[in-house]
């Protein structure tokens, strides 16, 4: 196949990617700990000290901007880049476009921090960014998916592998969704309206929001599990064939599940009923990606007691698997009058979140540390276990939590009594609630005190590693 | 063709399609080139990436 191994090593472009490394862990802790924050506001809501900056309602919007699109995002870019450039042989295309999606990345997360809690915005969950912020997401995401196709181009190896799909099909439809639904009339600098308006609004919306799950939040995480699984393993991905049906089922399936965000809405009843029944058949592709990710350590499972690197990848795995079957469950009308609008639309976002996207980026994230700043391991190991059992002890409080006071909300809202009046107020299903998101906001504490253990852990290897190099460059003078 | 049968075709189509592709993914003159693939990762070329490999490099000049 590839006949390059006998020739001059490959100059790759590693620094945009301990650049985004880098970021991903500091946008990580920041994102994160605003999410303990607001979850710390829905008990004492006197936190936000009373000034409009700090209000519940802007800085939720600042949270999910943050973990979605700083943190996770992130993380997509860096083991984008490295991945794209390790399995093509090939150095990065141009190292200043890619250096300014770096750039220009940082600049829309400033101007969301900004401008968030500030209330402007366009109000469209996971697009709440204004016009201007939205030009400058376009052109940077167009000169991203110039660079990584680019490189792709010019590869050496004659095979794509399956992992460079799932990215190349997350930066796709990323850019087109994000242009469709963001199209706006601008009326001032800081304001705008949609183009859509009424149901076809929402749908926009939904197509966006749902697709901006199943290619950001899921695609793109599946093209990292696809290359860190197996290299972590140190075999090969369990079933390749099955990665390639996994890829198409996925992509030409997702696309079509947005109505379920839309139950007993406007929406037409039968868009409703296309979405619920193609969310369903979604839960076999997942299933199958999932499988083939963990089968990927058959044989191998005694490593999972050693290397806590492979427990974040493998555990990351077991709860895409539980909110992709969750997910199509919620999906289903009559299950869906019970979970909308409660915590258990929360429980199932942070397992997925969470539990998928957070552990598959901090496993690969642990990866990549020592092998981008010239070390042969991390600092500590041992550090890394600790990580682990804090953020796995963390989200399973908070999403056990948030199941059981969401279907508690959810039952207590439609309880009647005999005379058709309401049982119960809202306001006593909120009373009802504050225990369980105490726990919420226990766990959220144990997860942002393993990244911070993570950001030392990281810290101490890059520094270790700048050490060495100084150490080498020292000798070659007095050489 | 109205919307609606339009709709049936393109689902007929995009079934024959995705039966087409596992077919192709599942039979036996794939195999070796998947194999190859997904084994593709772990033959990697070392850039100055780190130390270790840096050594291997220098080592295989001197030899
Ligand atoms: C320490 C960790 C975290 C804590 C304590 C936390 C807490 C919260 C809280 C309190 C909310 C608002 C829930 C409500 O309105 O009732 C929320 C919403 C949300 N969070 Fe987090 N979060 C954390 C990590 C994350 C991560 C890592 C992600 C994504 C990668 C994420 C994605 C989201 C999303 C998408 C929503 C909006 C959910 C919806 O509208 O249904 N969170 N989070
Ligand atoms: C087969 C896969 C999945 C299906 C069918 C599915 C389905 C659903 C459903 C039915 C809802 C509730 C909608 C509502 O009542 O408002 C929902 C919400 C949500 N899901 Fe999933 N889900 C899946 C996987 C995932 C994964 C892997 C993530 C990853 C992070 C995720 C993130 C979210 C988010 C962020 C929301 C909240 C949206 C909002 O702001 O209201 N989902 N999903």
């Amino acid at each position: 196949m590839s006949q390059t191994s006998q020739q001059q090593p490959i100059d790759y472009n590693l620094k945009v990617v301990r650049q985004f490394t880098v970021m991903t862990i500091i946008w990580g802790i920041i994102g994160m700990a605003l999410g303990v924050f607001i979850a710390a506001e829905l008990i004492w809501p006197d936190l936000s000290l009373h000034l409009p900056y700090l209000t519940y309602s802007r800085l939720r919007p600042l949270h999910t901007n943050a973990v979605i699109f700083a943190f996770g995002t992130s993380a997509l870019f860096a083991t984008s880049y490295y991945v794209v450039q390790k399995t093509c042989q090939v150095r990065l295309f141009s190292d200043k476009l890619a250096a300014f999606t770096f750039w220009g990345w940082q600049a829309v997360i400033v101007a969301a921090v900004i401008t968030l809690p500030l209330g402007i915005t366009s109000s469209k969950e996971y697009a709440e960014l204004e016009w201007p912020i939205d030009i400058l997401i376009a052109v940077v995401w167009i000169a991203y998916a110039l660079v990584f196709f680019a490189t792709i181009v010019k590869r050496r190896t004659s095979h794509i592998y399956v992992a460079n799909w799932f990215y190349g099909g997350f930066i796709v439809t990323i850019a087109l969704l994000h242009i469709g639904n963001s199209l706006a009339v601008p009326v001032s600098f800081t304001k705008s309206y949609s183009m859509y308006s009424g149901a076809v609004d929402a749908m926009m919306q939904w197509w966006y929001g749902h697709n901006a799950v199943g290619f950001l939040l899921t695609a793109g995480f599946l093209g990292m599990m696809y290359y860190f699984v197996p290299k972590q393993a140190e075999r090969p991905v369990y079933s390749y064939r099955l990665s390639v049906v996994h890829f198409w089922a996925l992509i030409s399936l997702y696309i079509w599940a947005g109505p379920h965000h839309l139950h007993y809405t406007a929406l037409p009843d039968w868009t409703q009923s296309v979405g619920m029944v193609m969310s369903v058949i979604l839960f076999v592709p997942s299933w199958g990606g999932m499988i083939n990710g963990i089968m990927t350590l058959s044989g191998a499972w005694h490593k999972l007691r050693t290397d806590p690197i492979l427990r974040f990848l493998i555990v990351s795995l077991s709860f895409y698997g539980m909110s992709t079957f969750e997910g199509p469950m919620m999906a289903i009308k009559s299950v869906n009058a019970l979970s909308h609008y409660t915590d258990w639309t929360i429980g199932h976002v942070h397992s997925g979140a969470l539990g998928w996207v957070a552990m598959i980026s901090i496993g690969a994230m642990y990866f990549l540390v020592p092998r981008l700043f010239n070390q042969e391991r991390l600092y500590s190991t041992r550090l890394v276990n600790v990580h682990f059992w804090l953020h796995t002890i963390g989200v399973v409080l908070y999403i056990v939590a948030m199941w059981i006071s969401g279907v508690m909300q959810g039952l207590m809202w439609r309880a009647t009594n005999s005379d058709g009046t309401l049982t119960y107020s809202f306001v006593e299903s909120v009373e009802a609630s504050y225990p369980f998101w105490f726990v919420r906001f226990v766990g959220g504490v144990f997860i942002v005190t393993g990244m911070l253990i993570m950001a030392y852990n990281c810290y101490k290897t890059i520094r270790a590693g700048q050490r060495a190099s100084a150490a080498v460059s020292h000798d070659v003078k007095t050489a | 063709m109205d919307y609606g049968t339009w709709r049936g075709v393109f689902t007929i189509i995009i079934l024959v399609l995705f039966i087409a592709l596992v077919i192709w993914a599942f039979s036996k003159r794939q195999r070796k080139s998947f194999d190859e693939a997904a084994n593709s990762i772990f033959e990697e070329n070392e850039s100055s990436l780190n130390n270790r490999s840096d050594d291997q490099q220098e080592s295989k000049k001197h030899e």
